[in-house]
């Protein structure tokens, strides 16, 4: 698998996509007065290559029954989530600017309503959960589509995940395919201050699952690492990517201010744009 | 009049089994208490649809809504008391997506009798039918379990909470008795007062209705089986042809069955109402049916407070 041959211009494309991402996330917070810049910009790398390469879906049939399926289960990173979406094609883009506003399809949290949206979320902790009800779901309808759930690192602190993640070992989920978007910041602080896990990748060796650790910004790593997930035989797999909060703005990477706020003033959304290379 | 009791639970595990010959698409979850609440029995006929998440109801309740955002007729099941850890999950990941997912809980109430407080929920009907999208229903008997699980597979696709309990419960119905959404039954009729009451309390208030006979007292006896949406037109006719209105329920009197039949009549008709359930406080370990006469929930508590409600006593105890 680490022989993948992949092209330096395709490696560029997806990057070019993820750029896009974060560009079209910091105008929509700065234009809706709020909302979740640092962890959508840790996870477009990530978004990007799933949505362009590694999924099998159309956004002409959305609800095509053999797609692959996507939660994201740390749903306040909806600009990121609505700007792949409309990057693929799943709604014009001219809806990005009426996020969080009144009727707009674009909830603050990631919802259902919005084409290419699996599922709801915004509570932490359910989605890996949702995840394994679909992989059985693939099981029961012998139908081989992967379900693919991002998750955050704060996200773990979260009950619901290690009893999902029973679960997915008990039934052999090797369909379901977690991507730990691990960038050491929570709303409160660094994920090792609030409530600090001595070691993640063991942690969830132990509950039976495939791991794999990987640099969440370098697209070559995290395309052999989703290809490495979808050949597993009967395991789940769950990839830990090290990304940077604020990815990408130097004055958001890595600090917990911007979890939940955007750019504080014109000047600071100016600069964001010009850092990310916006024309 | 004596009438045989029967099991709601065993029941409900039996109508599972009847859906999963029809239908392959029904799934079934539970969490490590299937052979309490008999989805056992499904499990044992369909061992691939079944599953069994041990004791993790956070991820047996968005396993059921992964199921169903894929198609899956979902049954999830617990004892009612631990689905209610859940409430979160259940409002984000099922109510908030609409799902196809059932709710069938089983052990409510007081009559848990002997496990106590901790497995007597009594709060469990407020907490659900607060929520958009959920419907309740608490069946009376074995007949109407049936034929509400019936109900919700064959005509539904949003979810629902249906109550169930540990004791066997008199058989009210007739064997052909099938339930009709946001109907209530009318067991009798009667001019005085009304009892509205839900699951065994309806079978207790059929039995004060004749000791307040022999007092010159003619009761009208409904079960109010769907507590949302409920009956609105019973409870308005009530009103104003008895004038007076008593409820009953094995739940607290706050969010259960009497507080929507007092909101309803409120708005619309006003009259005395007085409720009968759990007064603002926990269970008690005991046997299931002694317990009714210790929280005063028994006939002769109804057949009381039936004549206090028919005189227009309004000095009734206060809750708290």
């Amino acid at each position: 698998m680490e022989q993948l041959n992949i092209p330096e211009i395709e490696i560029s494309r997806y990057a070019e996509i993820a750029r896009q991402i974060r560009i079209n996330s910091i105008k929509m917070v700065y234009a809706a007065s709020s909302g979740h810049p640092g962890g959508s910009l840790s996870a477009a790398d990530i978004l990007a290559v799933l949505y362009f390469r590694e999924m099998n879906i159309d956004p002409v049939e959305p609800d095509d029954p053999d797609r692959d399926r996507f939660i994201l289960s740390k749903g306040h990173a909806s600009p990121g989530m609505y700007s792949v979406l409309s990057l693929r094609g799943f709604f014009p883009q001219e809806l990005l600017k009426d996020f969080r506003r009144l009727n707009s399809k674009l909830e603050g949290h990631v919802h259902k309503g919005v084409p290419g949206i699996e599922s709801s979320t915004g509570s932490l902790g359910q989605g890996l959960g949702v995840g394994v009800g679909m992989a059985l779901a693939a099981k029961l309808d012998k139908k081989d589509y992967h379900v693919f759930v991002m998750i955050g690192d704060g996200e773990l602190e979260e009950g619901n995940i290690w009893e999902s993640m029973m679960a997915a070992y008990k039934f052999k989920l090797n369909n379901l395919i977690v991507i730990l978007d691990r960038n050491g910041v929570q709303l409160d602080g660094k994920t090792q201050d609030v409530m600090p896990l001595h070691d993640i990748p063991g942690m969830v060796k132990s509950f039976g699952w495939n791991v794999i650790e990987i640099d969440g910004h370098d697209i070559r790593q995290i395309i052999i690492a989703l290809e490495q997930a979808k050949s597993s035989h009967d395991l789940p797999t769950f990839i830990v990517a090290h990304t940077v909060k604020g990815k990408g703005v130097s004055y958001m990477e890595g600090n917990y201010k911007y979890h939940g706020s955007p750019p504080a003033s014109e000047k600071e959304y100016q600069q964001a744009l010009k850092e990310l290379g916006d024309e | 009049m004596e009438t045989k009791s029967e099991s709601l639970r065993e029941a409900y595990g039996n109508e599972l089994v009847s859906l999963g010959k029809k239908d392959p698409n029904v799934v079934v979850l539970d969490a490590d208490l299937s052979s309490s609440t008999r989805t056992g029995i499904f499990g044992k006929e369909f061992p691939d649809r079944f599953f069994n998440m041990g004791i993790s109801e956070q991820s047996m309740v968005t396993a059921a809504a992964g199921l169903a955002l894929s198609g899956k007729k979902v049954f999830a099941s617990t004892f009612a008391v631990f689905l209610m850890r859940t409430y979160e999950q259940i409002r984000q990941s099922v109510c908030y997506n609409n799902l196809d997912v059932k709710f069938v809980t089983t052990h409510a109430g007081i009559t848990v009798g002997e496990d106590g407080a901790t497995h007597q929920i009594i709060e469990d009907i407020g907490v659900m039918a607060g929520l958009p999208h959920m419907s309740v229903i608490v069946p009376v008997d074995a007949v109407e379990t049936r034929s509400v699980i019936r109900y919700v597979h064959d005509y539904t696709v949003s979810p629902y909470y249906v109550r169930l309990t540990r004791e066997k419960f008199p058989v009210l119905n007739d064997a052909d008795y099938e339930y009709v959404p946001r109907k209530s039954v009318t067991f009798k009729d009667g001019s005085d007062l009304t009892i509205i009451g839900c699951g065994v309390m309806v079978s207790f208030a059929l039995k004060a209705a004749e000791e307040l006979k022999g007092k010159g007292i003619d009761a009208r006896v409904i079960n109010m089986s769907s507590i949302k949406p409920m009956d609105r037109e019973a409870v308005v006719k009530a009103a104003s042809e008895t004038g007076r209105i008593l409820t009953v329920e094995e739940h607290s009197i706050y969010n259960g069955l009497g507080s929507r039949v007092a909101e309803i009549v409120g708005e619309e008709y006003p009259v005395l109402v007085h409720r009968m359930g759990m007064r603002d406080t926990f269970g008690k370990s005991g046997k299931s049916w002694e317990l009714f006469d210790y929280f005063h929930l028994g006939v002769p508590d109804i057949v009381r407070s039936a004549e206090s409600v028919f005189r227009e006593e309004k000095k009734f105890e206060s809750v708290s």
